[in-house]
């Protein structure tokens, strides 16, 4: 464990949230307007954690439970995340499995927490994250099998940091084709337009957002805050793909690195202001053409 | 240079499978058919003039002529988009990529060598084509998006002797061109007046009876 390791994980807890602030701030601009404050998620946690939390007569331990498994699970997964040159705090060969398996556990407590509501609202949410889920989980392991293959490394950390502008140019293809399936990825898993859309509140449309419904106070901050650090997290997978640069020096990689989350953030922004939300039955088409995209980068990977 | 065009031609086949509007299908197979003009002007043997004539034949048929004469088709048969295949778009979607598979493992069986390292492109991408031609064939209802699926396998069959067998003579391409020419023409044709008859151009239906 290297300081500079420590150092990365904890500018990733600080940053997280801006990301949705650049999100917003794109798509306010795009709509002609001024927006909230880049830093609006931060006010918005505070406010949160300074309530006291409502509990309903028919919830268990499961609804409390469901927002702490949420976050400690999606932190723990930030730990085997390289940031651009820094390594990871831990590493070990097949962490792969694990970092996509926290994150299923971290869907697996909102689920269960919005099922433990008895809502039938929030079941027919969780009903669609799991559906949704289902179909991008493969998108996601196939890419990161195609890693391992390219680079010959089993180490999540490892293997991303083996990339190269030389190795990314001989094999472009397959580098794009696995950008296209994780940024498909990307967008359903944190929830985004063409998916979802997280600023309505529409019963007909919401996936993310409906299981989030009768959690308050620090509750809805944990899985807030665990929302932004998700999409922090499978934003470094691709950033790492993209901007494979470690020039050795941290600062000048955190900073790269950092640079590439804040130009993706504004990718993002562009999508949702000029893409319609998708209709529900389409979504799983677009998951399985990221399916066909992996598979198809893992075919030319391995001939 | 062959080997993006290839990769163009598979990314084409995937989207094909899965989109269900005819004119987004017909100008998809259209850049098909225009990048698959391509492959002659970078053959083994360069830049000669019987490649540019046949490059030149191809893109102005299968890029111009083809999606002209179907797009004027569909227009006359108003319809805007296919409903209800034998096969759903999704599930299609994942029949053309174990196609695809399927051919990028016929592609290493095939005794065939292109490329002494074995790792072109062009076998899988030919092969993947036809698949995909045949697939649309057989899972659509509609005369157009069959008809579709003709000229997809057509493409798969000329990128594989464009890009595989240089030693073709020009005469025969062209006359395989103008057979294609007038099977799709005698085909709008006819879906054109299935329309006019039946007020649809469900093929499927065209078995029942009707006084």
């Amino acid at each position: 464990m290297k300081l500079e390791s420590v150092c990365g994980y904890v500018l990733a807890l600080i940053a997280a949230p801006i990301l949705l602030g650049v999100i917003n701030r794109v798509k306010a601009f795009f709509a002609g307007r001024r927006g909230p404050p880049v830093l609006q998620a931060y006010h918005d946690l505070f406010k949160l954690l300074r309530k006291s939390a409502v509990y309903s007569g028919a919830t268990g331990y499961v609804f409390k439970a469901g927002p702490l498994v949420g976050l400690a699970a999606v932190m723990l997964a930030l730990t085997f995340m390289p940031f651009g040159g820094i390594g990871s705090i831990f590493s070990f060969n097949g962490d792969f499995l694990l970092v996509a398996y926290l994150l299923g556990v971290m869907r697996f407590g909102t689920v269960l927490a919005a099922l433990d509501t008895g809502s039938s609202f929030e079941g027919m949410g969780a009903s669609r994250e799991v559906q949704f889920a289902a179909l991008a989980e493969p998108a996601l392991l196939l890419g990161m099998a195609v890693i391992i293959r390219m680079t010959g490394q089993l180490a999540l950390a490892d293997g991303l940091q083996s990339f190269s502008f030389g190795l990314t140019a001989a094999s472009s293809p397959i580098i794009i084709l696995l950008l296209m399936a994780w940024f498909i990825v990307f967008l359903v898993e944190n929830a985004r337009i063409p998916f979802d859309d997280p600023n309505t509140h529409l019963e007909l449309t919401m996936i993310h957002e409906v299981m989030a419904l009768d959690h308050g106070g620090p509750d809805l901050a944990f899985i807030l805050y665990g929302a932004a650090l998700k999409m922090w997290l499978i934003g470094a997978l691709l950033v790492n793909l993209l901007i494979p640069a470690h020039t050795g020096n941290p600062l000048l990689d955190l900073g790269m690195f950092g640079a590439g989350m804040l130009l993706l953030a504004a990718a993002v922004g562009i999508i949702e202001s000029t893409k319609a939300r998708l209709r529900l039955l389409r979504a799983p088409q677009l998951l399985i053409a990221a399916c066909a995209f992996s598979i198809l980068a893992l075919v030319l990977v391995l001939r | 240079m062959t080997e993006n065009i290839m990769a163009v031609l598979i990314l084409i086949n995937l989207a094909l499978t899965a989109s269900s509007r005819l004119g987004g299908c017909i100008n998809l197979v259209a850049v098909q058919g225009i990048a698959i003009g391509l492959l002659p002007l970078f053959a083994q043997e360069g830049l000669t003039l019987r490649g540019f004539l046949l490059a030149a034949f191809v893109v102005i048929l299968k890029g111009i002529v083809f999606p002209r004469l179907l797009i004027n088709t569909v227009r006359d048969a108003a319809v805007r988009r296919e409903v209800e295949p034998f096969v759903g778009y999704g599930f299609s979607l994942m029949i053309g990529t174990a196609l695809t598979v399927i051919a990028f493992w016929l592609g290493t069986k095939l005794p065939l060598s292109l490329s002494p390292s074995g790792m072109s492109l062009v076998l899988p991408g030919a092969i993947g084509t036809i698949f995909t031609g045949l697939f649309m064939i057989v899972s659509r209802r509609k005369a157009v998006t069959q008809v579709l699926g003709y000229l997809v396998m057509e493409n798969g069959i000329a990128a594989f002797g464009l890009a595989v067998v240089s030693e073709i003579p020009l005469l025969i391409e062209l006359g395989i061109l103008l057979d294609t020419f007038v099977a799709i023409f005698v085909m709008a044709i006819m879906i054109y007046h299935i329309s006019r008859e039946f007020e649809h151009i469900d093929v499927d239906q065209l078995s029942a009876l009707k006084g």
